[in-house]
């Protein structure tokens, strides 16, 4: 998944769980069943479940751009150089 | 985000916390339902020495007392015969479970000033069956704390619990006075 594809799922997420919930207490209430908001939740936790969990392509519209392996052999890693001068030695 | 997991756990995080919020309101729900219960509770008066002026203009009336004996170790006890009728149908909401209902005899002695001895109670699961009407002789047993009974006046309150499915359970009760024990054992 990629930058965008997070942000999306996690705003999809909220806004799903909390408008599941809304709903729940509104049609249970006045239906006057418990029962039937605590199925209306567990239905829209389902469903954010399936919608947001597993990685679904259009998640991946803007992958991200890796360097390409050609372009990177030309410019070698800096190697990290241990001068002699600067070693610590106790008195 | 960036993983299953990581999104799995999120999403069941968040998940339980919306259901939190989802009892929390139901239960606040509970404040605005309006309660009207009644209730009665009955004696007959053809056997005790009772004040019938008193009573018969007041709702509530003791049916039969059946015994009114000292214990071998010296304390007074009485068995009666309850006629209760209530109707609790207007506690119930979506929200509750059932309702735990006891009548309990309230007095004053000497050394106690307040007796409460409860006489009877019920679990009432179903709003259908909680307008009901019953005669029995007292479910637990009647004993009071010394010998204090004889010619004692007392109240039978009916106490209620309302236990919701999920939050705050609410108490209330409805006071009945009136009720006069004999001055002598039998």
């Amino acid at each position: 998944m990629d930058w965008q594809g997070q942000k999306l799922v996690e705003q999809l997420m909220q806004i799903l769980l909390v408008i599941s919930g809304v709903v729940a207490v509104a049609v249970g209430y006045a239906t006057e069943s418990f029962r039937t908001m605590m199925l209306i939740y567990a239905a829209g936790a389902v469903l954010a479940t399936l919608i947001t969990v597993p990685n679904w392509p259009f998640y991946n519209r803007h992958p991200l751009k890796w360097l390409d392996p050609s372009e990177a052999e030309k410019h070698p890693k800096p190697q990290v150089v241990v001068s002699s001068k600067k070693k610590f030695s106790k008195r | 985000m960036h993983s299953f997991g990581y999104r799995a756990n999120a999403l069941l995080t968040f998940a339980v916390t919306i259901l939190a919020f989802i009892c929390a309101i139901a239960s606040f729900s509970d404040n605005f339902s309006k309660q009207t219960p009644s209730a009665q509770i009955q004696l007959f008066r053809s056997l005790i020495l009772l004040d019938s002026d008193v009573c018969g203009g007041k709702p509530v009336k003791i049916l039969n007392i059946n015994w009114f004996q000292k214990q071998p170790h010296g304390n007074d006890e009485v068995s009666l015969t309850l006629n209760i009728t209530a109707d609790l149908q207007s506690l119930y909401t979506w929200n509750t479970k059932q309702v735990f209902a006891f009548v309990a005899a309230e007095y004053e002695t000497s050394k106690n000033s307040l007796n409460q001895v409860s006489l009877w109670d019920a679990i009432i699961p179903e709003k259908e069956h909680a307008k009901f009407w019953i005669q029995i002789s007292n479910k637990y047993r009647f004993i009071d704390q010394g010998h204090n009974l004889r010619g004692k006046d007392f109240n039978l309150t009916l106490h209620w619990h309302v236990m919701p499915k999920t939050g705050k359970m609410f108490a209330d009760k409805i006071v009945m006075s009136g009720y006069r024990l004999p001055d002598a054992y039998r």
